[in-house]
């Protein structure tokens, strides 16, 4: 199972399950970022983390622990 | 609550406070995601008529403004927080929710929501009004930045979307006031309307599953479109707290339900969104009309260079040395004016007045006391235009991305970078610049450390003392003893300042961490008129809060050092007189009563004076230690003042009393130590007004002197254990 972290930057994929800590998991799924949502990770910060993802055209930033908790496929 | 009352720019009739319970007066609520517009559409309709405080017990800022409509009717706007839900668990969202439903305590319930959307970006922005929408109550939908849409090639249909919500949508532009008559008549009929409900229905099977819980929350006294909204909101969070937890039953059949829909196969967590989003995919594929595939955006272009791995960095600090460059450059002049123009009326109202007391509290007390203060509001000024403008135009949700990393090793998001680098100019406006981090706990750490960050009035502190006591001497060839203890004392605050974040993160403001979760939004043009509203709000809000708490003081400070009256000898030059009467006074006998609480720090009663006495800004005790020593008007590089500092001696034992060793105690002691009044009042209003924010400013001015203390007598202790003393 691949992970939104295990992205490299340019790759898509569509989100398969969000989970982890539960207000991280709301709020990303407030923003849109459910089962079946396209997302690209756009870049990782100059310190490696977090990391920019784009998603039904608008960027978010969110950190590598919130994205190990999201699957791709 | 206080009142921000800026000129008006449409004709509003000023009606009082009392006729706002009035009959004809029609309350709305505005409400949005961030970055939608939702501030500059409120400016433009309420004309700047606006009222800042903040909900009872929380610290989420309250704004409400008003407006007359066409008809004559009074219209107030309650401007809720930019959120993209309202059913999240941060506090925003929960004021927002708690509004919406008529349960905020001392806050009329909304007669007439107003849902913000951006144009641009329809798909998350229609999330929330989806929500707002299923509460049923008349609600207009502003649809804000058409012409940034339209630039983008988006064709929004506005009577499809209308159709498609059940809710009036008026096509505006914020910045250029287009639209803004539709809206307003839209508003005011919006009661006549037939009220929106849900736009989506559930599938039958959950509808089945759901119905208990509705059942409860109905029994619970929520009307049946506030149930529907809750029973799905519950049934991602599970559990059930706040106003809902008095219901009875409620946990359990929440409970059953998700266990209900898990066997069916359902994932309930993540249902309210797709409900939703499934909805909304119907709804943009109907009304939005985009032609051909969107290439890669200007804002593309811009982060690829502002963000790169390398180049972002050097940008980024390349940007802050500028700020903080400009800040002492644009800055500086305006201070010297400032500071010309109270010396220049000192001496006009000192000739108006006879000698006495009454020119002496005028002239010394406030003109002087206040004066040493409004010295530091250009500086605080330029520094409100640069957060302003980095917040405008995108940059700020960039910088926090480059120091997220960096931030929390110590705890924190890297929002708080920003603020904490303000602490360098001014503690005031970077307190205040914390309202854009989320958390609470991560926001109330922000305010307790920014002071540590050595700001402009320690500078004159620094000088004097580096001056006078540390010889300039290379060091390694290429530094100065002088710049490295310079260079020394804004290290050991900043190391500090991240070293006690961490602490408070660990213990005291301990609490479960929230997302870090973040958007980077498109880089704009900051529209000036907004910037420069924005910066004299700012600006006002610290006069208010700190002008009169520094008048007070500057009074008090200024009784406690004239009296009692020492009568003058008579071969007593003017200066020596002074000398006496500060030595004499209140002042100058609370600095010998604490004398043996600073001896063990090296210092003699006269510096505990110049300590009491810079209480209301630090750096008012260069200019009390000139009075001390009799030299009128003493400035941080007075040659006269650095000879007598030098030249002291200890009346018993003829020991210098300022070695080089109390002066580097003294500075450590400024590093830490919460002298400045102005920092005390905006931390009260800050972190939530009234005694609950009075207690924040207290601990922190107790801590922090507690810090200073402990520290300073550390380096004088050690220093003298290792014969650093002479
Ligand atoms: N092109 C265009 N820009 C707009 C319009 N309305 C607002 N803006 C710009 O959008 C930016 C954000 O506006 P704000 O009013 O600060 O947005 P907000 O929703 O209050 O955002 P937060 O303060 O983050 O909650 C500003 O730079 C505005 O100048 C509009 O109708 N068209």
């Amino acid at each position: 199972m691949r992970h939104l972290a295990d992205l490299k930057p340019g790759e898509r994929a569509r989100v398969a399950t969000v989970g982890g800590e539960s207000d991280a998991a709301r709020r990303l799924m407030d923003l849109g970022l459910i089962r079946g949502t396209t997302v690209e990770v756009v870049r990782t910060a100059p310190l490696g983390d977090p990391i920019e993802v784009r998603l039904r055209g608008f960027m978010l930033s969110l950190r590598r622990a919130e994205a190990e908790h999201i699957t791709v496929e | 609550m206080d009142t921000v009352e800026a000129p008006t720019t449409t004709a509003v009739t000023p009606s009082s406070t009392s006729s706002e319970r009035d009959e004809g007066v029609l309350h709305a609520a505005l409400i949005g995601n961030p970055n939608t517009g939702k501030s500059t559409l409120f400016n433009a309709l309420t004309g700047m008529r606006q009222r800042v405080g903040n909900y009872s017990g929380v610290t989420v800022e309250r704004v409400e403004g008003r407006y007359q409509s066409e008809t004559g009717r009074l219209v107030t706007i309650l401007d809720l927080p930019g959120t993209y839900s309202v059913s999240g668990n941060s506090p925003d969202e929960e004021i927002a929710l708690s509004v919406l439903l008529g349960r905020a305590e001392g806050v009329d319930a909304p007669e007439v929501v107003i849902v913000v959307l951006d144009a641009q970006n329809l798909e998350r922005n229609l999330f929330l009004a989806s929500q707002v929408l299923e509460l049923g109550l008349p609600t207009v939908i502003a649809l804000n930045q058409v012409d940034a849409a339209e630039a983008a090639g988006l064709r929004i249909d506005a009577v499809e979307l209308t159709l498609e919500l059940g809710a009036p949508v008026v096509p505006t532009v914020a910045t250029r006031g287009r639209g803004l008559d539709v809206l307003k008549r839209a508003v005011e009929r919006a009661t006549e309307l037939p009220r929106p409900e849900r736009r989506f229905s559930l599938p039958p099977e959950l509808a089945a599953v759901l119905a208990p819980v509705d059942g409860c929350l109905t029994r619970g006294g929520l009307s049946p479109s506030a149930a529907a909204l809750e029973s799905l909101r519950l049934l991602a969070v599970g559990t059930v707290q706040g106003h809902l937890a008095g219901i009875d039953g409620l946990e359990a059949a929440v409970q059953r339900a998700q266990a209900d829909l898990e066997g069916q196969g359902y994932y309930p967590r993540a249902l309210e969104a797709e409900l939703r989003y499934g909805w909304i995919a119907g709804v943009i594929e109907r009304t939005v009309h985009r032609p051909g595939a969107s290439g890669s955006t200007l804002t593309d272009r811009i982060d690829s260079v502002v963000l790169h791995r390398v180049v972002g960095p050097i940008i980024f600090l390349v940007l802050m040395a500028l700020v903080f460059q400009s800040i002492f450059t644009w800055a500086s002049p305006l201070m010297d004016w400032v500071e010309s123009l109270i010396g220049g009326l000192g001496v006009a109202v000192g000739s108006l007045l006879p000698a006495g007391d009454l020119q002496s509290l005028l002239v010394d007390g406030v003109i002087a006391g206040v004066g040493s203060v409004l010295v530091f509001l250009p500086q605080i000024a330029v520094l409100f235009l640069f957060i302003g403008f980095l917040e405008d135009t995108g940059y700020m949700a960039r910088a926090a991305f480059i120091m997220d990393r960096f931030m929390r090793g110590v705890g924190l998001h890297g929002r708080s970078f920003i603020p904490m680098l303000s602490g360098y100019a001014c503690a005031v406006p970077g307190i205040m610049a914390t309202r854009t981090i989320e958390n609470p706990k991560d926001r109330l750490t922000t305010i307790m450390v920014v002071p540590l960050m050595s700001c402009s009035a320690r500078l004159p502190i620094y000088t004097l003392l580096i001056g006078t006591f540390i010889p300039p001497i290379a060091v390694a060839g290429v530094f100065n003893l002088q710049g490295l203890t310079l260079l020394a004392m804004y290290l050991l605050g900043t190391v500090t300042a991240l070293a006690v974040a961490a602490l408070f993160k660990k213990s005291l403001l301990k609490g479960p961490s929230r997302p870090m979760i973040m958007e980077l939004p498109p880089y704009r043009l900051p529209d000036l008129r907004s910037l420069a509203l924005n910066v004299s709000h700012r600006v006002g809000l610290f006069l208010r809060k700190a002008g009169t708490i520094i008048l007070a003081l500057s009074i008090l400070l200024w009784a406690l050092a004239s009296y009692p009256k020492t009568l003058p000898g008579a071969s007593m030059g003017e200066e020596a007189a002074r000398e006496a009467q500060l030595a004499n006074s209140f002042l100058g006998q609370a600095g010998q009563v604490i004398e043996p609480l600073v001896r063990p720090l090296g210092y003699d009663w006269k510096i505990g004076v110049g300590i009491l006495s810079s209480f209301a800004a630090r750096e008012v005790f260069v200019s009390t230690m000139g009075t001390i020593y009799g030299i009128g008007d003493a400035t941080e590089t007075s040659g006269d003042l650095r000879d007598q500092l030098r030249a002291e001696r200890h009346p018993r034992t003829g020991a210098p009393v300022y070695t080089p060793l109390v002066a580097v105690g003294l500075m450590v002691f400024y590093v830490y130590a919460m002298m400045c009044m102005s920092t005390n009042a905006i931390v009260v209003r800050e972190t939530g007004g009234g005694w609950q924010g009075a207690r924040w400013a207290v601990f922190q001015f107790a801590w922090m002197l507690a810090l200073a203390y402990g520290a300073a007598f550390i380096v004088y202790r050690t220093g003298l254990a290792l014969g650093l003393g002479a």
